[in-house]
């Protein structure tokens, strides 16, 4: 059995994780709140972009002469798969499930002989350099980034156009945790390349009335040639903001588990400590009275 | 009056009833009243001058990558960055 000195200690040690486990709990709570205000804030931009987006990409349509940004190459040989995962660890299982999300499909294309690279965002997607050796095309560095802005989003947005406008790639899809609920991050794969028209609301081809009386400077091609790039952007923006407060509220819910865990660890350990007392205690007893008796 | 929205990846900057509104669209600038047919253009890199009032001085906020929109409800201005 340990000794009473090596419990003590360990309760001790128990007890300071579980203060470190708490902190970093409250810690995501309250960025948490702020990476959702920031969610929420990027929404209306969003929104309208989209808007603008359906309704010219549907009378306009896929013409021959369109963007390849929309038309895409004509080709779907090579995939890039943008990872978008966290900076920092002890984040419960959020990182592993983007990258298994990722791995699934990239596996699935390769067993469809198509040739896929990686792009990864966030220090956490580098495990894929383990798994896929040879495919990695880009690491973006995001550890710098104190609060997200647009312009980070914008970098790695504007780095993947030139790599499609290059032609390493066909497709490009971007993966990243949907935040549901502060308990429930679900990572999800969207196509970012070719803009797939079907992912914006109403772009079924039927425009709104008052639509077809609007003017367009300069033309309604160049102005879609403007917006597909800044659409490219904004998804990824939109990815970030919610990658980033999903990663806050899976971390919230590891820390308490965590701390749960580490309480119920202290009881155990208690209930040892004074048992292991106890019964020192008994042994001195019997060992006084017995040495009363042999007089 | 006028309803002007202005519209950054981060905020909504503005959201207000405003008299006019100069913006220096890709092919020249242009002035929207209340009652603007609908139309859409690109929007250079610059600044956007605000009548709250006709005939008082302009607020102007300097703009970059953008696009602005004019429909029934108003005129929306879509900026990369503002302010």
């Amino acid at each position: 059995m340990a000794s009473l000195k090596a419990l003590k200690v360990r309760i001790n040690s128990v007890k300071s994780t579980q203060k470190i486990t708490k902190a970093m709990k409250m810690v995501a709570a309250a960025k948490l709140r702020r990476a959702q205000e920031a969610a929420v804030a990027a929404r209306p931009y969003a929104d309208r972009l989209e808007g603008v987006m359906a309704s010219i990409a549907g009378r306009v349509g896929i013409a021959p002469g369109a963007s390849p940004l929309l038309a895409g190459t004509g080709k779907d040989q090579v995939h890039l798969i943008v990872v978008a995962t966290s900076e920092r660890g002890l984040a419960g299982a959020f990182n592993t499930n983007i990258v298994r999300a990722a791995r699934k499909k990239a596996d699935a294309l390769i067993a469809d002989g198509k040739t896929v690279k990686f792009y990864i965002a966030g220090k956490k997607g580098r495990v894929l350099r383990r798994f896929y050796p040879t495919m990695i095309a880009a690491d973006h560095e995001m550890g710098h980034i104190k609060k997200l802005a647009f312009d980070d989003a914008r970098a790695i947005a504007d780095d993947v156009i030139a790599r499609f406008t290059a032609g390493e790639f066909d497709v490009a899809h971007l993966f990243y945790a949907k935040f549901v609920s502060a308990l429930v991050q679900e990572p999800t794969g969207i196509q970012l390349v070719p803009v797939p028209l079907s992912s914006i609301k109403g772009a079924t081809g039927k425009a709104d009335a008052p639509a077809a009386v609007t003017e367009y400077e300069p033309s309604e091609e160049a102005i879609l040639a403007d917006l597909l790039p800044r659409n490219v952007a904004i998804q990824i923006f939109r990815a970030l903001l919610e990658n980033a407060a999903s990663e806050q509220g899976s971390r919230m819910n590891a820390m308490e588990n965590a701390t749960k865990n580490a309480g119920d660890m202290i009881n155990r350990l208690s209930i040892q400590y004074n048992r292991t007392r106890q019964a020192a205690i008994t042994t001195e007893l019997v060992e006084i009275i017995s040495g009363a008796e042999a007089l | 009056m006028l309803h002007f929205e202005l519209v950054t990846p981060e905020k909504l900057v503005r959201s207000e009833e405003v008299h006019m509104v100069v913006v220096p669209g890709t092919e020249g600038d242009f002035g929207v009243l209340e009652g603007h047919a609908p139309f859409m253009s690109t929007v250079r890199d610059g600044a956007i001058q605000v009548y709250r009032t006709a005939g008082g001085a302009p607020e102007t906020i300097a703009i970059q990558g953008g696009f602005a929109e004019v429909n029934d409800k108003g005129l929306t201005v879509l900026a990369e960055h503002a302010g």
